[in-house]
C-alpha cells in the first residue's frame, strides 16, 4: 500500500455526522461489509430452521469491546436496512451508557430512526431483558449473550458440549437442578435460566431474568441470539414453543414483589431496587423505563 | 430523585472529553507525533502490529498513541479497524531461509553457516537506568551505552547465506519433518472462520501469533517449570527482512509487493520416541511481526507442548491442554470479557438479591421454628 493509499484509508474518527445528513461515508452501511452480512445472515438462516442450535459463525471483531454486545451488533448489522427503526435497551433502559453507546454507533454508521417506543421499532437490540410490552410478528429481537452455551458450567469443553446436544444427552443439567432441590428446596437459578426449545436443544436464554422467560413462549417475533465472544449465533423463530426446564413437583415459577413501582403502580413488571439514602431507605421501580413511563403518561 | 438510570448520553459525551484531555496531558508538554511513536517506541508498534494481525507501522503508532499507550487497547483499535479492510487473497508463503538478515543466533550450536550475529539485542546490556536518556535533546543516537559503535552498515557483513538451523537437522532425519499442506490457498483464517477442535495446526500457529504476549510467556515458563516439559533449545532465533509475494489472478505469476520484518524463532525438542516412531528431535515454531523476541520464544514453547496429543504424550499441563490455551490466548476477547463486568448487570443483581432473601428467610424460618421445638421438647 502507498503512503498515499494509507493515509486516505483511515477514516476521520472525528468526522462530525449531523442527524439525518446520511451514514458515515468512511464506512460500509451498518459498519459491515456485505459479504461479512451475507456470511451472519446465512448463519441466521440455518439458526431459524434449527431452533436452539448454536450455529458458529465467523464473528468479527468489532469497534466495541467483547462483553459490550459485539455478537448482538453484529447481528443487527446484518439485519438492519435503511427503513428500519431500532430501539436500544440494556438492562430494559434505554437510557443506560451502553445502550446509548449501540444506538450512536448505528444512528452514525446507517442513519436510521431510533426510538424508544417498543411497538415502534422494527428491531430492537437487548441485553438482559425482554420489553414488558408483547411484541409482534413485523419486530425483531435480537438478544446480547455473553456465554451461549446453557451447559458451559457444568462441562467446559466445547467438543464434549457439542457432543452433548447432539446426542441430548441432557442428564448433566437436569442433575443440577435436582442438587438445587435436594439444598435449597427450589431451583436456585434466576437468570440465564435454562430453556427446551422446540422440544429438542436446551438453551441458554442470554442472561435475562427467568422473568422473562415465559415472553419467549410462542413469541410473535423472531429472536435472533449474537455472541461475538464465542462466535455463535441461535435463533427462536415465531411461535416456537419454548419450555423452561423444571420437575411435575416442582414447576417453574418466576420472580415476584411485595410492591408495585413506586413510578407507575405497576405490579406485573420486573422491579429494579433503586437505593435512596445510607440508612436503609430504597423503592421499587420498572426496570423497562419505556414501559414505566407511558405507563405514567396513561395514567396522568 | 430517580436519576440513576437517566443521562446516560451525556454522562458518556462528558467522559470522551475528559478522555481526549488526559491523552493529551500537560498541553505545555510538546505533543507526541505518531513518527517519533513509530521510530523511537518501535518495539511498542511491533507489538501492536503482531497481537493486532495487521502490518502498518504508521497505524499501529498511531493507535498506540490514541490508546495513550495502552497496548491492548491498542491492539484493540488495530483489531477493530482491520476488520474493516477487504482481503484480496493469500500472499505465497514467506520464506524465511532467504530473510535479510539482521540478527540470526542458535543456542544448539557454537557455529552455523552464517555465523552468530548479535543484532540489536537487550541481552547483553547491564541494565542500569542511562540517565543520559533523560537530558533533553540526546541528539544522533543517543545509545549512550556502546558509544563507540556509531553507525553500522547492518549488511556489510551478512552477504553469506543463512540456512536455517533446523533445516541442518533435518538433511540427518534428527528432526520431524514438516510440510505445509498440498493446497496453498488452503489455509484457515481463524479472523473468517470460527475455530472448532481439535484444529489444524495453521488455526492453531495464528491463534498463538495473535495472542497474548503475556499469557503465552506464562504457558511457556509452566512447561519448563514441569507442567508439560518439552526439553527445548533454542535451535534459532532469527530477526530480519523477507519479501512478500502475491499472484495475482489476472497475472499468473507472483509479483512481489513489499516486505515485512519479522522475527522467528524454531524451538528444537526432545521427543523419546514411540512404539512407531524412532527417537528424534521434534519442533516449536514461533514467528512475530517486527522484533517480538520474548513472544516468539514462549509461542514455540506453546506450539510444542500443543503437540503433545498428536505424538501420544500425556497431557498434563495446561499449556498442552488445546482448548484452555485457544479459547483464552486473546487478550482482546480476554479483556472484553473481563471489563464487561463493569457493564450494568441490575437486573440480574436484583434476581440473586431477591433469592438470597428468600434463602435467608427461610433459614430463619427454620431456625426459629427448631427453636420451638427445643422449648417444647425441653418443656415435656
Amino acid at each position: 500500500m502507498t503512503q498515499a493509499a494509507q493515509q486516505a484509508a483511515i477514516p476521520d474518527e472525528q468526522a462530525e455526522i449531523d442527524a439525518g445528513a446520511g451514514p458515515d461515508p468512511n464506512y460500509n452501511f451498518a459498519y459491515l461489509d456485505e459479504q461479512t452480512k451475507r456470511m451472519i445472515r446465512r448463519a441466521m438462516l440455518k439458526a431459524v430452521a434449527i431452533p436452539g442450535y448454536q450455529v458458529p459463525f465467523a464473528s468479527r471483531e468489532m469497534p466495541m469491546p467483547y462483553g459490550w454486545g459485539t455478537g448482538g451488533v453484529q447481528v443487527t448489522a446484518s439485519i438492519i436496512g435503511p427503513d428500519d427503526v431500532l430501539k436500544v435497551i440494556d438492562q430494559g433502559a434505554d437510557d443506560t451508557t451502553n445502550a446509548v453507546s449501540i444506538r450512536q454507533f448505528f444512528e452514525r454508521t446507517t442513519d436510521v430512526e431510533t426510538t424508544t417506543r417498543t411497538e415502534d421499532a422494527s428491531i430492537i437490540q437487548t441485553r438482559h431483558r425482554i420489553p414488558e410490552k408483547a411484541l409482534s410478528e413485523d419486530q425483531i429481537l435480537v438478544y446480547q449473550v455473553p456465554i451461549p452455551e446453557p451447559l458451559r458450567f457444568l462441562e467446559p469443553r466445547e467438543s464434549e458440549t457439542r457432543k452433548m446436544h447432539a446426542l441430548g444427552e441432557y442428564g448433566l443439567m437436569h442433575v443440577k437442578l435436582y442438587e438445587d432441590i435436594a439444598t435449597h428446596g427450589h431451583i436456585a437459578t434466576t437468570y440465564a435460566y435454562p430453556v427446551k426449545v422446540n422440544g429438542h436443544y436446551i438453551m441458554d436464554p442470554s442472561p435475562t431474568p427467568k422473568f422473562d422467560n415465559p415472553k419467549m413462549h410462542r413469541m410473535p417475533a423472531l429472536q435472533l441470539f449474537g455472541a461475538g465472544r464465542e462466535k455463535r449465533i441461535y435463533a427462536i423463530p415465531p411461535h416456537t414453543a419454548v419450555y423452561s426446564l423444571d420437575f411435575e413437583d416442582h414447576p417453574f415459577d418466576v420472580q415476584q414483589w411485595e410492591q408495585p413501582c413506586e413510578i407507575c403502580g405497576a405490579t406485573d413488571t420486573f422491579l429494579d431496587e433503586v437505593v435512596t439514602d445510607d440508612r436503609g431507605g430504597r423503592m421499587f421501580v420498572c426496570s423497562d423505563t419505556d414501559h414505566c413511563t407511558r405507563d405514567q403518561e396513561a395514567a396522568e | 430523585m430517580y436519576v440513576a438510570v437517566k443521562g446516560g448520553e451525556a454522562a458518556i459525551n462528558e467522559a470522551h472529553k475528559l478522555l481526549a484531555e488526559e491523552r493529551r496531558g500537560d498541553p505545555s508538554v510538546s505533543e507526541l507525533s505518531v513518527d517519533q511513536i513509530d521510530e523511537q517506541l518501535s518495539l511498542a508498534v511491533d507489538r501492536v502490529m503482531t497481537e493486532g494481525s495487521l502490518y502498518d507501522r504508521k497505524l499501529a503508532a498511531l493507535a498506540i498513541k490514541q490508546a495513550r499507550g495502552d497496548l491492548i487497547e491498542a491492539i484493540f483499535l488495530i483489531r477493530a479497524y482491520r476488520t474493516t479492510l477487504p482481503r484480496f487473497g493469500s500472499s505465497s508463503p514467506v520464506d524465511t531461509a532467504a530473510m535479510g538478515i539482521r540478527r540470526r543466533i542458535s543456542a544448539t550450536f557454537k557455529d552455523i553457516p552464517g555465523g552468530q550475529i548479535l543484532g540489536p539485542t537487550f541481552d547483553y546490556t547491564h541494565r542500569l537506568l542511562d540517565f543520559k536518556l533523560a537530558a533533553e535533546g540526546d541528539g544522533g543516537h543517543g545509545n549512550s551505552l556502546d558509544e563507540d559503535a556509531g553507525s553500522i552498515d547492518e549488511k556489510v557483513l551478512l552477504d553469506e547465506a543463512m540456512p536455517r538451523v533446523v533445516d541442518l537437522l533435518k538433511h540427518e532425519g534428527l528432526i520431524e519433518d514438516e510440510r505445509p499442506g498440498d493446497d496453498d490457498d488452503d489455509v484457515g483464517d481463524l479472523t473468517r472462520e470460527p475455530m472448532s477442535f481439535p484444529v489444524e495446526r495453521d488455526i492453531r500457529l495464528q491463534n498463538l501469533a495473535r495472542g497474548d504476549e503475556g499469557f503465552l510467556l506464562a504457558l511457556g515458563y509452566s512447561t519448563q517449570r514441569g507442567y508439560g516439559r518439552s526439553h527445548p533449545f533454542a535451535g534459532e532465533i532469527r530477526l530480519g527482512e523477507v519479501a512478500v509475494e502475491f499472484t495475482p489472478e489476472d497475472l499468473g505469476f507472483p509479483i512481489e509487493i513489499g516486505e515485512l520484518t519479522l522475527t522467528e524463532c524454531q524451538m528444537v525438542n526432545q521427543f523419546k520416541g514411540s512404539a512407531e516412531a524412532p527417537p528424534q528431535f521434534t519442533r516449536g515454531y514461533g514467528l512475530s511481526f517486527g522484533h517480538c523476541e520474548r513472544k516468539v520464544i514462549a509461542m514455540a514453547l506453546v506450539d510444542r507442548a500443543l503437540k503433545g496429543r498428536a505424538l501420544g504424550e500425556t497431557v498434563e499441563g495446561p499449556a498442552q491442554d488445546e482448548e484452555f490455551v485457544m479459547e483464552h490466548s486473546d487478550n482482546i476477547q480476554a479483556t472484553g470479557f473481563v471489563e464487561h463486568l463493569k457493564l450494568p448487570h441490575y437486573v440480574d443483581f436484583q434476581s440473586e438479591l431477591e433469592l438470597v432473601r428468600k434463602m435467608r428467610r427461610k433459614m430463619a424460618r427454620a431456625d426459629a421454628d427448631n427453636a420451638n421445638n427445643e422449648i417444647v421438647e425441653a418443656a415435656e
